[in-house]
């Protein structure tokens, strides 16, 4: 068990050591940064609600494109292969490369808190900032993220190639994120199916601040899921 | 049950390994026992490669059972991997981390205890030369220095078993030496099986040589054996007495009644005074039958001398076609 941690470290600590990451994370939060704060004066009320409809938005695309190269990278170079000779188990070698992944979304998720103190200082004295649903917010975004980076793993242990990897990682991401808004059109009974199977229908439910184990139970499946089929990858490409 | 100390380090049974339709090795079978060096030799595409991922528990074989230490490699893997240390062909590295990082990483990789991790690493450094370059980036060094990074993570958890697929492809003359040496110093504690394609190098470095082609083993023997065994060609020069006059046709019959004799060839290139001739043979070594041949018939004997048959000559017959 050890083994996730030490691969999660590693993959964190190579990340941190390439300027990609830091491009990565730089227009990640540029574009969150300048979509958010260009509105929030415009529309005069101190909220972080733009903030979290924005954000997922944006993991669609930042979420695939920090995990794209867990796996791709090392089936290219060809370190897989000493990687899946160390005595560990495959699935304990996927656990720590999400994990390595989703460390990286969490520090990106890190640098927005700033904005929280400084839209909480905007709001007039006698009035006080309402916190819960900032936590809630944050709270539906790891989760959100989670399930993004599962996918971007999944992609990325399809293929050497990691632009492959993103493009794949990213129409997944795509599909879950945008399902619920075709409900509209489906019957009553499978509009219901489409909107609990959007990633986006329940972080909606966590951002309002309501924390339902359905919603932690989709994202935790889903994540799941994902991982299992990474796990099924690697061990194909032992036969 | 008895933990006989013959057990062998490595024991292959009837291994196959196909691909769809390809199959890449037909049916392997060999043991290798404890503290021998063992050269995996074959052309390219033989299987090499594809025996060593299986032994090492990267790849599964379609049939057939390998054992490590007794231990199974595909029903206990994990088992049988921490026995193991594995430098993989073109010796791939996290180019991004430093040669400490790595190592440190490895380490943990190989569940050594906390308390034992930087005694081990420094041994592993020490071993390997890496003295000079543990606190630089992987991608900056040079390929020798890689090699010996490959080395090191191979052995930092002190496995039985050393398993090196092309240890010195891709590395100057220098550099290959000093690999060899490295070699050579960790074959003497451990058991070692290493593919390569330069057979001097096997024939230096090896006790023993494995030939494989196309999936199936074509011999198994000590470097020395396989040079040896199978005749060989003499090389000898006769010249007539003074103001005596000598053809090739009559040095050509006189050799070729000699018993064990296969072939008589002249060397037409043969610039001297007097006559050379190849003299092949199968079994014994007639060159003192040669001697006695041309003392009575009254030659002069200028040059004799045997043509060592080279590894490569042996791998060319047994690889052929």
């Amino acid at each position: 068990m050890n083994a996730i941690v030490y691969i999660a470290r590693r993959e964190m600590q190579s990340y941190l050591n390439s300027p990609v990451a830091y491009v990565v994370l730089g227009v990640f939060l540029l574009f969150l940064g300048y979509f958010y704060f260009s509105t929030l004066f415009l529309i005069g009320f101190a909220s972080m609600r733009n903030f979290f409809s924005l954000a997922p938005m944006l993991l669609v695309v930042f979420g695939p494109a920090l995990s794209m190269r867990l796996i791709a990278e090392e089936r290219k170079s060809g370190t897989i292969e000493s990687l899946l000779n160390f005595p560990v188990r495959d699935f304990e070698v996927v656990l720590g490369k999400f994990f390595g992944g989703f460390g990286i979304v969490v520090i990106g998720l890190l640098f927005t808190v700033p904005y929280v103190f400084s839209v909480a200082w905007l709001v007039p004295k006698e009035m006080s900032f309402d916190y819960g649903p900032v936590i809630g917010g944050y709270l539906g975004l790891l989760f959100l993220s989670s399930s993004f980076v599962a996918f971007g793993l999944l992609a990325s242990s399809l293929t050497k190639n990691q632009i492959v990897a993103f493009v794949i990682g990213f129409v997944l991401c795509v599909f879950f994120f945008l399902i619920d808004k075709v409900a509209v059109l489906m019957p009553y009974s499978w509009a219901f199916i489409f909107e609990f199977l959007s990633v986006d229908a329940h972080f909606a439910n966590i951002a309002r601040g309501v924390l339902d184990s359905r919603d932690l139970l989709y994202y935790l499946s889903i994540t799941t899921v994902a991982l299992f089929f990474t796990t099924r990858m690697l061990r194909r490409s032992r036969a | 049950m008895t933990k006989a100390t013959s057990m062998p380090i490595i024991q292959v049974r009837d291994l196959l390994k196909s691909y769809g339709s390809v199959h890449a090795i037909k049916g392997l079978t060999f043991a290798v026992g404890k503290g021998q060096v063992v050269g995996f030799l074959g052309p390219n595409g033989a299987g090499k490669s594809t025996t060593m991922k299986i032994l090492t528990g990267y790849l599964q074989p379609t049939s057939g059972t390998a054992q490590i230490l007794g231990i199974d490699v595909m029903r206990h893997s994990i088992e049988a991997r921490k026995h193991i240390g594995y430098l993989p062909e073109n010796n791939p590295l996290y180019e991004e981390m430093m040669v400490m990082e790595y190592l440190e990483f490895v380490a943990q990789m190989r569940q050594i205890p906390k308390s034992k991790r930087r005694m081990m690493i420094e041994k592993a450094i020490h071993e390997c030369g890496l003295g000079p370059v543990v606190g630089k980036d992987i991608g900056v060094l040079s390929k020798g220095y890689c090699q010996r990074v490959g080395f090191a993570q191979a052995i930092v958890h002190e496995p039985q078993l050393l398993i090196l697929d092309e240890p010195t492809s891709g590395l100057d003359p220098n550099q290959i030496i000093e690999i060899r040496s490295l070699i050579k110093k960790l074959g003497k504690e451990k058991t070692v099986l290493m593919s390569t394609h330069i057979l001097s190098e096997a024939q230096s470095t090896c006790s023993r040589i494995l030939i494989i082609h196309d999936g199936k083993l074509v011999a198994d023997d000590t470097p020395l054996q396989l040079t040896q065994q199978e005749g060989g060609i003499i090389y000898v020069v006769v010249a007539p007495k003074q103001g005596e006059k000598l053809s090739k046709k009559q040095v050509l019959e006189q050799l070729a009644s000699i018993f064990g004799v296969t072939k008589v060839e002249p060397i037409n290139e043969y610039q001297d005074h007097g006559v050379a001739m190849m003299v092949g043979y199968d079994k014994e070594d007639p060159r003192a039958d040669i001697f006695q041949k041309i003392v009575s018939a009254n030659w002069i004997l200028l040059e004799m001398r045997r043509k060592e048959i080279t590894l490569e000559e042996t791998f060319r017959r047994l690889t052929k076609e």
